[in-house]
């Protein structure tokens, strides 16, 4: 009995010092890693908007998604004036699981830029379209003036040789991105701007 | 035993990637880069040299019964502040290791330390021997790490060496590449080390 008593004194003394020493680190860091996760939206924010002077980080729009899921939109201004939004599109038809990017559109619903936020596809094959080669051809795209779909699909995307999968997914991606901002984003947009 | 001989041993007689063939799961996942295995390497330091730490000087307070619980919950509390501190001040790093973070909890080398070292000699040498071990692993997962990136990418750190020509023979950057490279460097030792004793 007695030494089961202590078995259980012993490993309690060491899990209580643990738990005390994690919550205090915890404690610690809890700042600096939401400061990191807000730089790191702000960065992506930056390269997908043109030259705003507002905080779109903070500046969120909420707006009913695909399926009806949230979404949020954060808003660029210049001047007071709305020129821009950037958004999140997930494709799940990526080579390594899904792809996450984040989509600048301007009102006129010309795209602005696009952002890798998170992707896992093959290194130095799918994972080129992180490149900005890649990535700077859908520049000014919009949804009337551009085949949407990789070339070797006769669409105008160019795909990266010996990858194919990735760059689809991202141009499918993409390509519902669009048209949620031309359904969703732009007539919420409209309401938001009528009822101030 | 003097503490000069419990650090370097894990550079070369006890290597713990090529000799002791431990902690194959980072060893082969994250090499990728030689940043990568820098980062990795480093992390594994840190936590080996603090449990080693922790498991020596608790080694008399610790029932031998529960001492493999004992040491996992040392281990994992120092993982843990690893990757807060990682994820709070080396943000890019922290996501490019992403998941074999909290894996370093699991990693042979660590417990292994703690149970045939740690758990038997007083801090100083225990110090020594995660220290050595650690920094032995972290060379290991370097050399690694540059091998894989030199030939499938032609890149060292992620500087292009070899010019855009280059034909980079992509596989080594993928998994079976891993395990080629480990192959062709635990070989290469072998070679040396025959050599030396004949």
């Amino acid at each position: 009995m007695k030494a089961i008593l202590k078995l259980i004194v012993s490993l309690t003394i060491i899990c209580v010092a643990a738990a005390v020493s994690l919550s205090f680190v915890h404690q610690v860091t809890l700042k600096p890693i939401a400061y990191q996760k807000r730089m790191e939206k702000v960065r992506a924010l930056k390269l997908v908007l043109p030259a705003y002077d507002n905080q779109p980080e903070k500046n969120v729009l909420k707006v009913q998604g695909e399926n009806g899921k949230a979404l949020e939109v954060n808003l660029a201004k210049k001047g007071g004036k709305l020129i821009a939004v950037a958004f999140r599109v997930v494709s799940h038809k990526g080579y390594g699981g899904n792809i996450d990017i984040l989509m600048g559109v301007d009102i006129t619903g010309k795209i602005t830029g696009i952002e890798i936020l998170s992707m896992s596809e093959t290194p130095g094959l799918g994972a080129r379209i992180e490149e900005p080669a890649f990535k700077k051809q859908f520049v000014g795209k919009t949804l009337e003036n551009t085949k949407w779909a990789v070339k070797k699909d006769g669409g105008d995307i160019d795909q990266i040789t010996g990858a194919t999968i990735s760059p689809r997914a991202v141009t499918g991606a993409v390509h519902r991105g669009l048209e949620l901002f031309k359904k969703k984003i732009l007539p919420a947009l409209k309401t938001k701007g009528a009822s101030q | 035993m003097t503490l000069q001989k419990e650090f370097f041993k894990g550079f070369w007689r006890e290597n713990p990637t090529f000799r002791l063939v431990l902690g194959m799961c980072p060893t082969l996942a994250v090499t990728t880069s030689a940043t990568n295995g820098i980062g990795m390497g480093l992390a594994t330091t840190f936590v080996l040299v603090c449990s080693n730490l922790f498991v020596s000087l608790l080694r008399h307070f610790i029932p031998s019964k529960v001492r493999i619980p004992a040491f996992i919950v040392i281990i994992a509390s120092f993982v843990t502040i690893v990757d807060l501190i990682m994820a709070g001040y080396f943000y890019s790093l922290h996501k490019a290791l992403g998941l074999y973070i909290p894996l370093i909890t699991v990693n042979c080398i660590i417990l292994g330390r703690a149970e045939a070292f740690a758990s038997k000699n007083s801090f100083l040498p225990s110090i020594a021997d995660g220290l050595g071990m650690g920094l032995g692993f972290t060379l290991s997962l370097t050399v690694l790490g540059t091998v894989r990136e030199l030939i499938g990418r032609g890149m060292i750190f992620g500087m292009p060496v070899f010019g855009p020509h280059y034909p980079a023979l992509l596989v080594f950057v993928l998994p079976p590449g891993a395990y080629l490279a480990l192959g062709l460097l635990i070989a290469i030792m072998n070679r040396i080390t025959l050599r030396e004793d004949t």
